[in-house]
């Protein structure tokens, strides 16, 4: 599998560390109650098919949200985590 | 039929003519009293031991391909019970009491064999935590024995000792751990399930789960719906799918890990060996290849096949320990979709569905708790109260992080095991 990095184009996959799903840029409110915690911290969709995850790239330091494939491993889409959460 | 010498004799000197098949195939009714959507190993063995020890027989099982074609085909059949927390302890102790007895129970040869198990170490800090971890499975009442170097050498005098970079300081070991014939198991526990009345429905796969006034009243399949008064999940990597039918998000990310086996060899390797310094752990099956595996690749995943990255570190892993197989040539590789949970350990718990019960979240580890999984599932849904060996996986310790077992002391997060 390889994965399109916005700085530094299309590189193999060994050079990412994988976070996961790109929910966690979506961090609930500090008071917003277990149940939204724990669907953050510990609960998935889990999805067989198209997914947006996050990965670091070790080479450039950028993080990358991914959208990508889980049955098949294609990767359709990369961009910054900062523009994603924007 | 019961098998034995004096049937294959018999069978044998009538030109093998006298087997009958091993199980049913039935057609679904419309209603059972329990339904196990899933038939890989422990799914059948929940069936079995729901028929043999609680006497219930109108259960009908769900496989939406064919019996045994998942994870307990696709494992590195390993069986042991060296875990260290409480939770994990007595329930792989259990399970493995239960293997000793597998094939008098199922009257089915499952090719158990109590080979022995070495965990290698290559530093201090590393045989002082194993040190610890066999003090824990001695406390547990299993069997743990610290191996020096020479006492390594006297079992495994084919590994590079002086690798330079990790040298071998010595191995725990854990006789009574070892291998089976996984596909075996999956056939086993289903003819002991079959025999025992269950219906065993293959191509069937269910598409929804009914649930009305939060108490569940059955499922739809392919094959049409059928009514049931208890449900119980058990689908391994595909749990995220099938608990979102019932409205449920898991606790639980699906991930590739990789597998290898090489071509027929003479039997050079006697044990199971795990290597401390990488993730890769080998034994030899009875045909002679050489069956292997390594680490995840650490990605959310379906694919049942996985990257070059993790070859490459579980080759040169291989090569580091044991330059003996640099000449072994890979047959095939393959990967299995593992239900990953945040702290690395299982669920087996009720699901706050009336009569829906859960059972996932075995990672990289389920082939050998095929019989106790089962066993204390089987309890939870016949007697609505966890087994006590299994009373520790219950599916709220992520939500009051009370409970967990992160065997790896790594952190309770999705991405750390």
């Amino acid at each position: 599998m390889r994965i399109d990095c916005p700085l530094c184009g299309t590189r193999d996959r060994s050079e990412f560390t994988y976070q996961g799903h790109a929910l966690a840029l979506a961090r609930p409110a500090p008071d917003a109650g277990e149940a939204a915690w724990d669907d953050y911290l510990h609960n998935r969709e889990n999805p067989a098919g198209q997914t947006r995850d996050l990965w670091y790239h070790d080479p450039c330091g950028a993080w990358v949200e991914v959208q990508r494939n889980t049955v098949t491993h294609a990767v359709t889409g990369a961009v910054l985590a900062a523009e994603a959460k924007r | 039929m019961r098998y034995s010498a004096w049937q294959v004799l018999k069978q044998g000197l009538g030109g093998q003519s006298g087997w009958k098949p091993v199980w049913r195939d039935p057609q679904p009714k419309p209603e059972y009293d329990i339904v196990i959507i899933g038939g890989g190993g422990h799914g059948l063995s929940t069936a079995f031991y729901l028929a043999k020890e609680h006497g219930l027989t109108n259960i009908a099982v769900l496989e939406k391909g064919y019996l045994g074609g998942g994870n307990v085909g696709r494992n590195t059949t390993i069986v042991r019970a060296n875990y260290f927390l409480p939770g994990n302890s007595e329930f792989y102790s259990h399970s493995l009491k239960l293997w000793e007895g597998l094939e008098a129970d199922l009257n089915y040869n499952v090719m158990h064999s109590q080979r022995g198990l070495i965990n290698l170490f290559h530093s201090d800090g590393q045989r002082d935590a194993f040190a610890r971890r066999g003090n824990a499975m001695i406390n547990q009442g299993d069997d743990a024995i610290l191996l020096d170097r020479d006492g390594v050498r006297d079992h495994l005098p084919y590994l590079d000792f002086d690798n330079p970079r990790f040298p071998v300081y010595g191995g725990l070991y854990h006789p009574r751990g070892g291998t089976a014939r996984h596909d075996a198991v999956a056939w086993g526990y289903a003819r002991g399930a079959d025999s025992r009345g269950v219906d065993l429905i293959q191509q069937c796969e269910v598409t929804g789960i009914d649930i009305e006034g939060g108490k569940v009243r059955g499922v739809q399949t392919t094959r049409g719906p059928i009514r049931a008064k208890k449900v119980a999940m058990v689908t391994a990597g595909r749990s995220g799918q099938v608990a979102a039918m019932a409205g449920l998000r898991l606790p639980v990310e699906s991930h590739i890990l990789q597998a290898f086996v090489t071509e027929g060899l003479k039997p050079v390797i006697d044990h199971v060996v795990s290597f401390g310094m990488g993730h890769f752990y080998i034994s030899q099956s009875d045909k002679g290849g050489l069956v292997f595996g390594g680490d995840l690749d650490f990605y959310a995943s379906y694919a049942q096949r996985g990257n070059l990255h993790m070859k490459e570190h579980v080759m040169e892993a291989a090569m580091a320990l044991m330059p003996v197989f640099g000449k072994a040539r890979v047959l095939r590789s393959w990967g299995g979709i593992m239900d990953m949970t945040p702290d690395g350990s299982p669920i087996i718990d009720h699901t706050g569905i009336e009569g829906l019960y859960l059972n996932c979240g075995w990672c990289y580890g389920g082939f050998k708790a095929v019989p106790a999984s089962g066993f204390a599932y089987a309890h939870l849904i016949a007697q609505d109260r966890p087994h006590d060996t299994a009373a520790r996986y219950r599916l709220d310790r992520f939500r009051t992080g009370a409970g967990l077992m992160d065997e790896e002391g790594t952190g309770s997060q999705h991405n750390l095991h």
